[in-house]
């Protein structure tokens, strides 16, 4: 495993309010004099950034946004210089900052094939071996010859993709391209990344999209107003990122007792929910940040102080927009035994298969003829991460469909 | 899968200056330079349905009013020749500097896209600048040379030299378009002054009058304008004009002078290319 990046006190300023016209600048530089050296403001976009990347890694990047991922792409790439500092690396950068950049709508497919190949730094013959590739790929063969100012923007996006997809680097950097395009395009970029982590290339990949970031990268880098703040495990990175960008509204104790306190047999200490399989005791539990894709623990602590017989207790959840996702009671259960009085712990183990957004616990307590109890927001939690841009499906889980030709009807 | 061949280093540090000679840069990144230019004659004749006819108008439409201003009207002389090949020679090659430049100029600001996004050899761009104009030169010289016929003049042995006239045209015109290309990234006024600018330089240059009204020191010291020299040599070169003499030396410097410059300007500027566009 050699080094491919070596990235050492990296930093890039940029100047606010850029001159862009003669007369500001000429001006500027008679009154310099008088004023002193003149700094309009100025922004580091990065500081002090270091780290390594060996051969065949893929690492991510995240942070907010201005957090400085693209500059550190550009910086990678050699498009812009660094203003202090020094980034290395060995053989080939392609940067994928963009699709089709250099396509132009006047020419046909093909000769777009050619000038794009050759702005991302291909030879002609390169070019010409991969070209058969290229246009597979796309699935655009019909259309070559027809301007690409006549395509769909799908049909574009495909054919500019695929000549990014075929560049071979050693290094492919890669920023938010996948934001372009509908799922199955975004599905086929990041399998292509996959093929070329497994190809031995080294991936640098920025995306909003967490959860693909995590798919394909171990390990990842979050960029904090130009400063990497960690570098470590994607899934550690992701949460402390996420962790830090948000309230500590994911705590899930419930505020003492106003709620179920002293009307009934039934007495509601804490609602809780965490990742599942975390300690119980754990007290960094309740600051954990949940992503779309952990296995959740809905976790309750209640008291009973009066064993009323055929007592029960239910426990169910409600999405963002007020619909009943599951509900479970005890009594489901043919084999439990009664509740006694005394403390009681409750723990509810929800496998992976919601999408991102909020959802609220609630928790009823009664018998078949009384309620005693129902807090339908007992608890609240949010799921992070990426929808996988398909913001509208409440559940993830994956059912594939099976499709054959019917031959029974004519 | 085995890419043997061990990969070298590149560095992207602070103050690093690319140590690349450009000459280096603009033979590596050929291919570019080609498909760069390929596209903006595409682009340019694909829906252009008289194509070449366009390219020929303009001198030729600038040279019957030279005719009748300057040879007719104001009887200026023209070094033995007849006064409309006299300015059809001049004005093919004027139009070529000009465009050249111009093209040159606006090379890296028409693509903005192409400077954030991609790490190609910024050089690339203002030097496929300079191929498209010159097809239309191409185009315009058989013009030039049937109109010599027409008028009996030559055609000379000095016909030889019009490649060495077109390489000298094409490099003087580099040193410009490299010159002005990187200061309109971070000036856009020189998208504004050039257009002025060119149609002074038109007339301070002798395309419609010849460099023989002056002699001596001064005419030196015009030819400090080294297209004087491009369009000495070029009428030389092409109709056998009386050879240009010491002026053309003074031309030939300036111009090396300012394509050296241009070169060095563009080279320590284009660090900084992507974040001012």
């Amino acid at each position: 495993m050699s080094t491919v990046i070596e990235v050492e006190r990296l930093g890039k300023r940029y100047r606010l309010g850029h001159r862009t016209n003669a007369r500001e600048t000429i001006m500027e530089a008679l009154a310099r004099p008088f004023r002193g050296p003149a700094d309009p403001g100025q922004l580091w976009s990065l500081r002090d950034v270091g780290f390594t990347v060996v051969e065949g890694e893929s690492i991510g990047i995240v942070g907010a946004n201005g957090a400085g991922k693209s500059t550190l792409l550009k910086i990678l790439a050699g498009i812009t210089a660094p203003t202090e500092g020094v980034a290395r690396t060995r053989g080939r950068v392609a940067p994928l900052l963009e699709v089709g950049t250099g396509f132009h709508p006047e020419l046909s497919g093909r000769e777009n094939v050619f000038l794009n190949g050759a702005v991302l730094g291909l030879s002609r013959r390169d070019i010409a071996r991969r070209f058969d590739d290229i246009v597979a790929f796309s699935g655009v063969e019909r259309f070559l010859d027809t301007p690409v100012k006549r395509y769909s923007s799908g049909m574009y996006l495909r054919l500019a993709f695929s000549v990014a997809a075929h560049l071979e680097p050693d290094v492919l950097v890669v920023d938010e391209v996948l934001a372009v395009g509908d799922a199955e395009f975004q599905e086929r970029c990041l399998g292509r990344m996959r093929e070329a982590g497994r190809a031995g290339r080294t991936v640098v990949f920025v995306s909003h999209d967490l959860g693909a970031l995590a798919r394909l990268c171990p390990r990842s880098l979050w960029l904090d107003r130009g400063r990497l703040r960690a570098d470590g495990q994607t899934e550690g990175v992701i949460r402390d990122y996420l962790a830090a960008g948000s309230v500590p509204e994911t705590a899930q104790a419930l505020p003492e007792v106003e709620t179920g306190g002293g009307r009934g047999p039934v007495r509601l200490r804490s609602v809780e929910v965490t990742r599942g399989g975390a300690d119980l005791g754990d007290a960094r539990g309740a600051a954990t940040v949940l992503l779309r894709g952990d296995a959740l623990a809905v976790r309750i602590a209640f008291d009973v102080l009066d064993a009323v017989p055929g007592l029960d207790l239910a426990v169910y959840l409600t999405d963002g927009r007020g619909v009943r996702l599951l509900d479970q009671t005890l009594s489901d259960d043919p084999g439990r035994r009664g509740l006694r009085t005394g403390p009681h712990r409750l723990v509810w183990e929800l496998p992976p298969m919601f999408n991102v957004g909020e959802f609220s616990v609630g928790v009823w307590a009664g018998t078949a003829h009384d309620e005693y109890l129902d807090l339908p927001a007992a608890g609240r939690f949010t799921l992070r991460g990426g929808d996988d841009d398909r913001p509208d499906r409440v559940v993830t889980t994956r059912f594939p469909l099976h499709v054959e030709p019917d031959d029974r009807l004519p | 899968m085995s890419r043997a061949e061990p990969a070298t280093w590149r560095e992207n540090a602070a103050g690093t200056r690319s140590a690349e000679a450009s000459s280096r840069v603009l033979w590596q990144a050929r291919e570019l330079i080609g498909f760069l230019a390929l596209r903006d004659l595409r682009v340019r004749y694909k829906q252009a349905g008289l194509g070449v006819i366009w390219v020929l108008l303009q001198p030729v439409a600038t040279v019957v009013v030279f005719t009748l201003v300057f040879g007719r009207l104001a009887r200026v002389g023209s070094d033995g020749l007849p006064y409309p090949l006299f300015a059809i020679a001049g004005m093919v090659t004027w139009t070529y500097f000009s465009a050249a430049v111009l093209r040159g100029s606006e090379s890296l600001v028409s693509n903005p896209e192409l400077v954030t996004k991609v790490a190609f050899p910024r050089l690339a761009a203002p030097a496929a600048a300079l191929v498209p104009p010159l097809v239309d030169l191409a185009v315009s010289l058989p013009l030039v040379l049937v109109l010599a016929l027409v008028y009996r003049v030559g055609p000379h042995w000095s016909l030889l030299a019009v490649p060495l006239w077109a390489a000298v045209t094409v490099l003087t015109a580099f040193g410009f378009a490299a010159w002005l290309a990187a200061l309109n990234v971070r000036f856009r006024d020189v998208r504004q002054a050039l257009g002025p600018l060119l149609q002074i330089w038109l007339f301070a240059s002798p395309v419609a009058y010849p460099a023989s009204l002056l002699s001596g020191w001064p005419a030196l010291v015009y030819a400090v304008n080294p297209v004087v020299g491009v369009l000495g040599l070029g009428r030389w070169a092409l109709l056998g004009a009386p050879w240009p003499g010491w002026p053309l030396l003074v031309s030939l410097s300036v111009a090396t002078v300012v394509l050296a410059s241009g070169l060095a300007y563009f080279r320590s500027a284009q660090r900084w290319f992507a974040d001012v566009i």
